[in-house]
């Protein structure tokens, strides 16, 4: 089942977001941490804008030839003694892991990061099968035992301070000496390392996300900066990627290509610490590995944006770059998008997976600054989708009323010049009349959402259009 | 070849919120165009369409494309005191007509007519000073549109470099977005007040006391923010600046008391 969605709430979402002290303190750290140094990356290399556009076109290449791909990535597969699994929904995605974990009795299943199972609501569909899924990323692991979905592609406890993992750690972990000092990070990260290791030994079934999948050799590709996804992989019998559509890159020239400005765009590092390509189960002459390798392809709704305005939306490659650049993610925060994808993307991606009808929101709360489009290391044009989702809106019927009575109130006069000299001549020394005194106004009825926290200015009084006919008249 | 003796004729599209709310960025931008060489006149005029392309409304933004560019004729050059507008019509009116054989090339070539005030003395017209004074320490705000469409960076800083008395210091972040865009400030204002409240502690500690911007609608907000803060740093637009034209008084300021 498609995770839950708390999207029609987003107004109510970010309200309470802006009130949250604690999320705004964590807030500021992605201001801190993200931009600078991607900003740096790009600098280090004279090359990035060039390989931007590169990355594009290895993407819009792809997209267009997906089920030729496809196609030549499965065979590739199997012949490395991999299995692929085709799911065309979410729930089709859950089933397939799910009987792939009981039909080998597993208890427990460690998990690297991966948006996409995310999507699918795997943990969820797991623990109804009686197995317990496991998030072996640092991130993934503490909002797990917090109960909560991440806020942000590649950073998902970004939304949390360090003494709130504290406080999370001393919770969940009760066998451990209450006394402790967990004062540096480096004490809270080798607490988890600690946890995790346990948790990675025992696991029956490992599962990953994919960054890459690569047709030409039937690999799939993480990049990880702990290790995490390598043991998730290695140690357990069975080895499940789940990956969309998508992601495949025809070649590992082409992954290569479009690796380099992944890491830079997300992190600012040159590469992530941990590059894993796997290809097939434990070879003979293999000194470790899984004994099975499956591969579940996940479409949930991605081949019906091919061919239409969305299709851009799946260049994607899921560097975050647009959320760290967004001053609306930066004022809300992920979880106030209210599904999986939150940010400039999410904006665009969500309502062509779960329906614009219950994340209308979502493409509307945007400035259109443009600065997501500035950094996105595939050149989708964000701005430009969200604009695509608003006219579908506008086109059902779907924004809302007042909104759209306005807009058509201020169409009619715009239409016709005259009337919108005359009418705006009016108003305007009227308005100015009303607010000479202070030269701005503190409430302004139907402008309410503007006025509660900032003064609105007055106009000056007559119109320049108004001004310049009299003054031309008087020169001649 | 004495053709280069013709003056460019500029067709000044002020803009909705110029003509509404501060005409005097008109005249700023006439004087400055004026001053530069250029023949001015001002076509009829309402709204370059955007809210209604923003709002999803494609028919009404075409309609009122199509109303600018009837208007806008016999003009070598059409100019705005605003890179949000300048940006609509440069950039998105191509988009619009896209799809209609009829309309493409017209659109095109409109769209390839169309400048920001700033950027077209500079750029174009290719103006090095301005005579103008205004000894105050001033920041610069790159609106979006402006910034990240049309390219609009340098040139403003350029030239307020050359205004007698004038100090230049940067804001931290100038390139981030205000939390204006549109009936976003409306519609999601909570969001919006919290972006321009960023905004204004940059501003705040910049340690200007004039901060500047080529878009009404950033300053309105910017202004609106600081104002309800009790702040007494003054808003106006660059060009009223740059034509020396700092007499009215400043973004929701209060209007002088006539003796």
């Amino acid at each position: 089942m498609t995770a839950h969605s708390t999207s029609p709430a987003f107004k109510e979402n970010a309200h309470n977001a802006l009130a949250d002290a604690q999320l705004q303190k964590a807030l500021g750290n992605v201001r801190l941490n993200f931009i600078g140094r991607r900003a740096a990356a790009a600098d280090r290399l004279p090359e990035f804008e060039a390989l931007r556009d590169q990355a594009r076109d290895i993407r819009d290449h792809v997209l267009r030839y997906l089920d030729v791909y496809l196609e030549i990535y499965e065979r590739n597969v199997v012949a490395a003694g991999g299995h692929v699994h085709w799911a065309r929904t979410a729930d089709e995605a859950c089933s397939i892991i799910v009987d792939i974990a009981k039909a080998r009795g597993a208890k427990t299943v460690a998990k690297g990061k991966s948006m996409v199972s995310e999507e699918i609501g795997l943990n969820a569909a797991l623990e109804r099968a009686g197995v317990k899924a496991i998030e072996t990323d640092l991130g993934e692991y503490i909002i797990q035992l917090r109960g909560e979905a991440p806020s942000h592609i590649i950073a998902p406890a970004v939304h949390l301070n360090q003494e709130d993992v504290e406080a999370e750690f001393r919770k969940a972990h009760t066998h451990l000496p209450k006394d402790r000092d967990l004062e540096a990070p480096e004490a809270l990260l080798a607490e988890a390392r600690a946890e995790l290791r346990a948790k990675f030994l025992s696991a029956d079934v490992g599962v990953t996300g994919a960054n890459f999948l690569v047709a030409e050799t039937g690999t799939s590709i993480i990049v990880t900066n702990e290790g995490n996804g390598d043991l998730s992989q290695i140690l357990p019998k069975v080895h499940v990627v789940v990956a969309s559509i998508e992601k495949i890159a025809p070649t590992l020239e082409d992954a290569s290509a479009l690796m380099r400005v992944l890491a830079r765009s997300a992190t600012g590092q040159d590469m992530s610490v941990y590059t894993t390509l796997s290809t097939g189960p434990r070879r003979l002459d293999d000194v470790d590995g899984p004994q099975e390798y499956h591969v579940v392809l996940v479409d949930n709704g991605r081949s019906n944006m091919l061919g239409t305005d969305f299709e851009d939306m799946l260049r994607c490659i899921r560097c975050g770059a647009c959320m760290n650049h967004c001053p609306v993610y930066h004022a809300v925060g992920g979880h106030a998008y209210g599904w999986v994808y939150p940010g400039p993307m999410g904006a665009v991606l969500t309502p062509s997976l779960i329906g614009v009808e219950k994340s209308g929101h979502l493409p509307n709360a945007s400035t259109f600054c443009g600065r997501c489009e500035s950094v996105c290391p595939v050149h989708i044009p964000l701005p430009k989708l969200m604009r695509h989702w608003r006219e579908r809106e506008f086109e059902r019927h779907l924004s809302p009323a007042p909104a759209r009575a306005g807009l058509s109130l201020w169409a009619f006069f715009a239409k016709r010049p005259a009337l919108y000299r005359f009418a705006t001549s009016v108003a305007m020394r009227a308005l100015a009349w009303l607010g000479r005194d202070k030269g701005r106004f503190a409430s302004l009825p139907l402008a309410k959402g503007w006025t509660k926290t900032r003064d609105m200015p007055a106009p000056q009084g007559a119109t320049f259009q108004a001004q310049w006919k009299t003054q031309r008249k008087r020169s001649r | 070849m004495n053709a280069q003796k013709q003056p460019p004729r500029v067709g000044l599209f002020a803009t909705c919120l110029v003509d509404l709310f501060r005409p005097s960025v008109g005249f700023a931008a006439v004087k400055l165009l004026e001053d530069a060489g250029c023949q001015v006149t001002v076509p009829s005029q309402t709204c370059c369409g955007q809210p209604a392309f923003n709002s999803g409304d494609r028919r009404t933004a075409r309609d009122l494309a199509l109303q600018v560019m009837d208007a806008f004729v016999n003009v070598d050059y059409i100019v705005a005191p605003s890179g949000s507008c300048g940006g609509m019509i440069a950039r998105h009116y191509p988009e619009l007509f896209e799809n209609d054989p009829s309309l493409r090339a017209r659109a095109h070539a409109f769209a390839a007519k169309m400048h920001e005030l700033v950027s077209f003395l500079v750029d174009v017209l290719k103006v090095e000073h301005v005579k103008a004074a205004f000894p105050e320490k001033v920041a610069y705000h790159d609106s979006c549109s402006g910034l990240r469409e049309l390219g609009v960076c340098a040139q403003p800083r350029k030239l307020l470099d050359t205004v007698e008395g004038l100090e230049q210091v940067e804001m931290k972040d100038p390139d981030v977005c205000c939390g204006f865009g549109g009936a976003f400030a409306v519609k999601y204002g909570e969001i919006s007040d919290a972006i321009v409240g960023v905004k204004a502690d940059t501003i705040e500690e910049s340690g200007a006391r004039v901060v500047l911007a080529g878009d009404l609608g950033c300053l309105m907000n910017m202004a609106g923010k600081l104002s309800r803060r009790g702040s007494g740093i003054e808003v106006r637009h660059v060009a009223e600046v740059l034509a020396g034209m700092t007499g009215t008084p400043a973004i929701g300021a209060p209007q002088k008391k006539s003796a």
